[in-house]
């Protein structure tokens, strides 16, 4: 039992800090601050300045560009770009399909991709969900069937549909469960496809959130040719790819150092805000007592958080636990959401996506935050639903930890 | 003990509903709202001429069908239902709230327009600094000859853009935040000095900006006491909040309403989603929230002419029970629907973004929360 950073832990502090200060695009930094939604270069700007450094991917091991950073270090790493407001990396390419592809994959398949993936060269989007099959991700119906091309080569010939897919207007490749084998019991007939983007017969189509936003898309596939190569592990073993993919992507969801800053800001908004009798926000017993609550249980899930990365460096893999990250994690940041929307009181309320036109700087009105909260609160309620929705992550807990 | 209501009442809804499900359905919504003006000229010239429910709380003498707070009720439970985004509270409710109460003495005329669908009215009560204390306010109405002239910025004015006529708080005396020097004017949106800028809300409404820069109105644009207008703001807020419970309750009903056919025919894991006891629960405490929600708003109703008091508290008991239904009922009809529940596309979003902001409309819970605190425990030592 220590909490204490060593004098070379406190050194890495300061190197990550300087060297977020030093290299964060200025462009990137503009946008963020007037609200904009960020375009494929300014998310580019920032993993290519990472990859320069040789930071994008601390996780992945040494030979592909890993760090080899301790998960103190790694926990420091966080906590810095938080600190610092920097875009995370995306986690499609570096956090979900590199370790299927490292773990699982070919070794061409990881020449050609992992690279690639490091260096921002090739944008993932991520091919799971699909209108029929959301928490009850196995039943998947796209499919994919062998045929034998003009050119005497093996492909896989893929029809159906994807939807939910983040960014993917942006992507170059993706990667996409499918049925291989439609008489097998549901899970053993799923394949893992790796499928470029510009292939005859993909069709992206945007999806407007409530907040006016175009975060997500429905990815149509209609006769689309996939060379056999493309399939990562074994044909119809597609199920274990994905149940590795998806315990990889709950390990990080927890957000605590995100939601730091975010409970810092709503302090910040408070001190400025006034309270119905004029003074201060954050004097007002009721609000102060929610962003205390707030504050309390961050720091429970923190502690979770370093018991689970201290198991994990003692060998014991990310587990079912990691669903108690998730619920919480996103119970939090919903919650930041809530008290920010209540703190920009009246102000609140007006929206100006595309009105008047984009980029017009004049049009916020009240307090700089404030304009935001709203569409925040809104779009952050994805977060219970995504990555496997918080009831979904309840029922893994029954199961897998209970043993009910 | 009666909680019927009278045959005129229940035609009123009917006439509302039927006619709102013919014009005002999600996609015709969706036009109104992102046309240039971002309401509809027609359906308000409409809700005057063919359905008459702009008079639906005046005396018949008045040119109204002689209703009060219950009619207000119902129609604003048909309003959030349908999620018309036209001015109701602000001209029927608020505008001739302030004309039934203050003896204005020109109210006869005012009314007139307002049920005949020509007046038009926002409530610019909101200042920047002020939060939910009506009575702070650095708007200023200063004596000039026998008129006044008025300075300050208003804040979220919702539905200026529409409005023909600003009913307007200032100060005519004492400190920023003082109970006394508070008066309410009726202010011809076009005076000169008058700046606005408009802009959307995130429920799809409009809203303006007022900036007043030397605004000259003559002595007759006083409503009410001069410097003694905040209990008469007060009353008219009351009376506002209620029906925006009222307005509340015909949104959560379809928030809970749409969530139960949702669930009904979502399939995962072989089984339609309502089958499973977790989200059953889930509909059943929605269901909860959406009975308390009505049963405080008909108390409030009820109550709203009771004395200052008694009605202050009944309303913010209400608002408290809203706000808390309003959270817990849209959070969880988005949570139901997964993914679908985010998109701009499916009416639910829309439903749970005007549920939100009626949370914060006229105060919080927090702020109703302490408002009945002092009302029934008196004020902290």
């Amino acid at each position: 039992m220590n909490l204490e950073f060593s004098p070379e832990e406190n050194a890495f502090r300061d190197e990550v800090r300087a060297f977020i200060a030093e290299s964060y695009p200025a462009q990137l930094r503009g946008a963020q601050d007037e609200g904009e939604d960020l375009t494929k270069e300014d998310f580019l700007a920032w993993h290519k300045v990472l990859a320069a450094k040789g930071w994008v991917a601390p996780s992945w091991p040494k030979e592909w560009g890993g760090t080899n950073w301790t998960s103190t270090q790694k926990y420091i790493w966080g906590e810095e770009l938080a600190r610092a407001d920097a875009i995370p990396v995306l986690p499609f390419g570096i956090a979900m399909v590199s370790p299927v592809i490292y773990t699982f994959g070919t070794p061409e398949q990881k020449a050609k991709f992992l690279p690639a993936t490091y260096n921002g060269d090739i944008w993932w989007c991520q091919g799971y969900s699909e209108p029929g099959a959301g928490s009850d991700l196995a039943s998947l119906k796209t499919k994919a069937e062998r045929i034998t091309g003009d050119d005497g080569k093996e492909y896989y010939l893929v029809n159906g549909q994807k939807t939910w897919t983040t960014l993917a207007q942006f992507a170059d490749w993706i990667f996409c469960l499918v049925r291989t084998n439609p008489t097998a019991k549901i899970q053993e007939g799923i394949s893992f496809l790796l499928i470029d983007m510009k292939t005859p017969g993909i069709t992206v189509r945007p999806i407007i959130t409530m907040d006016g936003g175009h975060e997500v898309n429905e990815v149509w596939l209609e006769n689309v040719k996939v060379p056999v190569e493309n399939r990562v592990f074994e044909e119809n073993k597609g199920w274990t790819c994905a149940k590795f993919l998806l315990a990889h992507e709950r390990s990080g969801i927890a957000g605590v150092a995100r939601s730091k800053r975010g409970i810092e800001r709503i302090r910040q908004m408070a001190q400025t805000e006034l309270n119905d009798d004029g003074t201060a926000l954050i004097t007002d017993p009721s609000f102060k007592r929610k962003v205390a609550e707030l504050e309390i249980d961050l720091t429970a899930l923190e502690f979770t958080e370093l018991r689970t990365l201290a198991g994990e460096s003692q060998g014991k893999g990310p587990g079912p636990e990691s669903s108690v990250l998730k619920i919480k994690g996103t119970e939090i940041q919903q919650r930041i959401t809530e008290l920010a929307l209540e703190a920009a009181g009246h102000y609140g309320a007006p929206y100006f996506r595309g009105f008047p036109a984009d980029g017009d700087n004049n049009h916020p009105i009240g307090p700089d935050f404030a304009h935001r909260t709203a569409p925040n609160y809104f779009n952050t309620r994805k977060t219970s639903i995504y990555g496997g929705s918080n009831e979904i992550q309840r029922n893994i807990i029954a199961k897998m930890v209970l043993g009910l | 003990m009666d909680f019927n209501f009278t045959e005129e009442q229940s035609m009123l809804r009917d006439t509302v509903a039927s006619y709102l499900q013919d014009h005002y359905d999600f996609d015709k919504r969706r036009k109104i709202i992102t046309s240039d003006a971002g309401w509809s000229p027609a359906i308000w010239k409409a809700f005057a001429e063919e359905l008459g429910i702009l008079g639906a709380p005046f005396s018949e003498e008045l040119g109204g069908l002689g209703g009060g707070a219950t009619e207000n009720m119902i129609v604003m439970e048909e309003v959030g239902k349908a999620l018309v985004v036209e001015p109701y509270l602000g001209t029927v409710v608020i505008g001739g709230g302030f004309m039934k109460h203050s003896g204005y003495a020109d109210a006869a005329s005012v009314i007139e327009g307002i049920v005949g669908g020509t007046t038009v009215i926002a409530f610019a009560y909101a200042e920047p600094q002020g939060r939910y204390t009506w009575s702070d306010l650095k708007t200023t109405a200063k004596k000039d000859g026998s008129g006044y002239v008025l300075n300050g910025h208003k804040a979220v004015v919702i539905g200026a853009p529409w409005a023909t006529h600003l009913v307007v708080t200032a100060r005519t005396g004492g400190g920023q935040r003082e109970r006394d020097g508070v008066s309410v004017f009726l202010v011809d949106k076009n005076s000169k000095g008058i700046v606005t800028r408009d802009y959307p809300t995130v429920d799809g409404a409009r809203a303006s900006e007022v900036f007043f820069e030397n605004v000259s109105v003559p002595a007759d644009a006083l409503i009410g006491a001069e410097g003694a207008g905040l209990p008469l703001v007060e009353k008219v807020i009351d009376e506002a909040t209620a029906a925006v419970c009222a307005e509340a309750v015909g949104s959560l009903r379809k928030l809970h309403e749409g969530t139960l056919d949702y669930a009904r025919q979502r399939k995962q894991f072989g089984q339609a989603i309502a089958s499973f006891q977790v989200l059953q629960h889930r509909m059943v405490d929605m269901f909860i929230n959406v009975e308390q929600a009505v049963s405080m708003t008909y108390m409030a109703t009820i109550k709203i002419d009771e004395a200052d008091a008694e009605r202050s508290k009944a309303v913010s008991a209400a608002k408290v029970q809203i706000g808390k239904a309003c959270k817990f009922v849209g959070q969880n009809a988005i949570q139901i629907h997964g993914g679908m529940g985010m998109t701009d596309e499916l009416a639910i979003g829309h439903y749970f973004k005007r549920a939100t902001m009626i949370e914060g409309l006229f105060g919080s819970v927090d702020h109703h929360l302490r408002r009945y605190e002092t009302l029934s425990f008196g004020k902290a030592a």
